[in-house]
């Protein structure tokens, strides 16, 4: 073996370890923040967690976060009513009626611009919106912003989804008499179901795990209640108000929360991987 | 036949009107940031806004230079980290990485970006930060520290691990796995021919990727970084914690310092008038910035030029 050979294998060694450590590297920060938010967020969880609105600081044990559960769970699941239908319906506008229209071209555009905003800025500007001109916080306000955060990422993968469906099938149906919409309703969506699903599911991961949207708009609220017209607490907007507080309980309340949250949005990331595996095309 | 000609007509207008609802908002934003940021662009003149360093909350004269300093500061720092690394991680998933585990090891990265920032902003403040207060902050003082003219940068100021340092790395962490699947699908579009021939000319595998695959996807790979410096220039919980929202000149990277979005985060719900337009104008400026970048990221991966 020639000197040069031997340098270029020694090169082609080292270059591919480092790379090699580039992968462990992230594997090794993923593992270490599970670890953390599973060891701290285990010694903090109790029924109380679920059971127990806040208590002031002082008081011992540090009550739970009912209200945060409650609302964080009745804003997701009115964003995911509001938004859902408008990103499929407009998903499907996209790839069916509007497929080689100008205009679809842009609405794509524009729905990615949307899906890329700052969240904070979407929160801005719900709270200029529902906010400022109905005198306070609500969890509508917070309902909304999420919404907008899912109708993007839902309307995208819907588009992507459906165009996936090869051409001819719905050839086939409409030469046997189907009109358009029958074709998407009974054709194309059922075929196409688990990839729809897939952005379903990431799409509330994404709003299930937003903070910076909701801290303008639902902001927290110590005390339990169903309505969403009054300010309303968040798993996450609690997070972050508990973590930065001087108050041991609070931050001992703040690592459960991670902990829920955590669980949760991993939990929906893999079932929208499940989907996306018995995907047909 | 004509009930059904009604129902399709119907939903060709339901899925229309439900594509239109995305550009309603999108064009509502941008009217609602201008109209809200109007009242200080106009007091301060937009350029005197960019430019101005004051943030003085008796006298309300509030500019932009040091958030937006910070933010751009964070997010490049956070680029120069989270690129080779990214990267490095792109080639060991397409070129090295066994088939048995490799799902789980793109799985694995893929995760780290499902989780929600403020579990990073948690962590960070909690985990990482007195970490790397502890044995990064001394190790960089001491070899980067006495350097003439630039040393003074590196040198600790403040204690508590809240600083534009720790704020970079979070943020780097979080746009990892980000960059990595980008570059990880330019990648397996390099086609296999060109791969095959570099190999039969007798290249080793890291010759082959880096004379053949890696200047194959130049395009999409400065996309992928560029897009990922759009998400860091907008992230807020994870920075907000860590940057410490001071707004004073920044002596060195393990200084507290403010952004954008840690102003904001900070100090919108307590903001009124002339200081609440300010920061819809600071939330204008992220909106104009993150378009752009949109655009720039989206021509470079498809492989077009930008101009």
């Amino acid at each position: 073996m020639t000197k040069n050979v031997r340098k270029r294998r020694i090169k082609n060694l080292l270059a591919l370890s480092l790379c090699s450590l580039c992968a462990l590297f992230g594997l090794t920060i993923l593992g270490w923040i599970l670890f953390d938010v599973a060891v701290e967020g285990w010694k903090a969880l109790s029924p109380k967690l679920f059971l127990k609105d806040p208590a002031p600081p002082g008081v011992m044990g540090g009550g739970g976060l009912k209200s945060a559960f409650l609302g964080q769970g009745l804003m997701t699941l009115t964003a995911a009513v509001m938004g859902i239908p408008i990103g499929i319906l407009g998903g499907t506008f996209l790839a069916e009626y509007g497929r080689n229209l100008k205009v679809s071209a842009i609405v794509a555009n524009l729905s990615d611009l949307a899906a890329s905003t700052p969240s904070i800025v979407i929160g801005a500007f719900v709270h200029a919106l529902l906010v400022a001109p109905f005198g306070g916080f609500s969890g509508w306000a917070g309902s909304v912003a999420l919404a907008i955060i899912i109708i993007p990422l839902v309307l995208r993968t819907t588009d992507e989804t459906l165009r996936l469906v090869p051409w001819n099938l719905r050839e086939a149906a409409l030469s046997l008499g189907a009109s358009y919409h029958q074709v998407i309703w009974s054709i194309i969506y059922r075929s196409s179901l688990s990839g729809l699903l897939t952005g379903v599911v990431l799409a509330l991961a994404r709003a299930a795990g937003e903070t910076a949207p909701l801290l303008f708009t639902s902001f927290n609220n110590n005390s339990f209640n169903w309505s969403l017209s009054s300010p309303t607490a968040s798993l996450t907007v609690s997070i972050y108000q508990y973590a930065a507080s001087p108050y041991e309980s609070w931050i001992k309340l703040a690592w459960a929360a991670a902990l829920v949250v955590t669980v949760l949005n991993l939990g929906l990331n893999l079932t929208a991987r499940l989907f996306l595996k018995s995907r047909k095309y | 036949m004509t009930s059904s000609k009604y129902k399709n007509l119907i939903f060709l207008l339901l899925t229309a009107l439900a594509s239109l609802v995305i550009v309603v908002v999108v064009i509502l934003i941008a009217i609602t940031l201008i109209k809200e940021s109007y009242p200080a662009l106009v007091r301060y003149g937009p350029l005197k806004f960019l430019f101005s360093r004051q943030w003085d909350y008796s006298k309300e004269i509030y500019g932009a230079l040091r958030p937006l300093a910070g933010t751009v500061l964070s997010s490049f720092l956070a680029l120069a980290a989270a690129w080779p690394l990214s990267i490095g991680a792109a080639i060991f998933l397409t070129e090295l990485c066994p088939r048995r585990i490799k799902s789980v090891v793109a799985s694995g990265l893929e995760l780290l970006a499902a989780i929600p920032s403020v579990i990073y902003g948690l962590w960070g403040l909690m985990v990482m930060a007195p970490f790397l207060e502890k044995y990064v902050q001394p190790a960089i003082e001491f070899v980067l520290g006495d350097l003439p003219i630039i040393g003074s940068f590196f040198q600790s100021r403040s204690a508590g691990g809240v600083n534009l340092f720790s704020a970079s790395c979070v943020l780097s962490l979080m746009i990892l796995p980000f960059i990595t699947s980008l570059a990880r699908e330019a990648f397996d579009k390099t086609p296999p021919e060109l791969k095959e021939s570099a190999q039969a000319l007798g290249a080793t595998k890291w010759e082959t990727v880096y004379d053949v695959v890696i200047p194959n996807s130049r395009s999409a790979l400065a996309g992928a970084v560029v897009m990922a410096l759009g998400r860091a220039l907008g992230e807020t919980m994870a920075v907000a914690y860590l940057i410490g929202n001071r707004h004073a000149s920044l002596d060195s990277i393990f200084s507290p310092y403010a952004t954008i979005t840690s102003v904001m985060a900070n100090e919108f719900n307590e903001a009124e008038g002339i200081r609440m337009s300010t920061l819809f104008a600071l939330a204008l400026v992220l909106m104009l910035s993150n378009s752009v970048i949109l655009i720039i990221s989206k021509r470079l991966i498809a492989g077009r030029r930008i101009a």
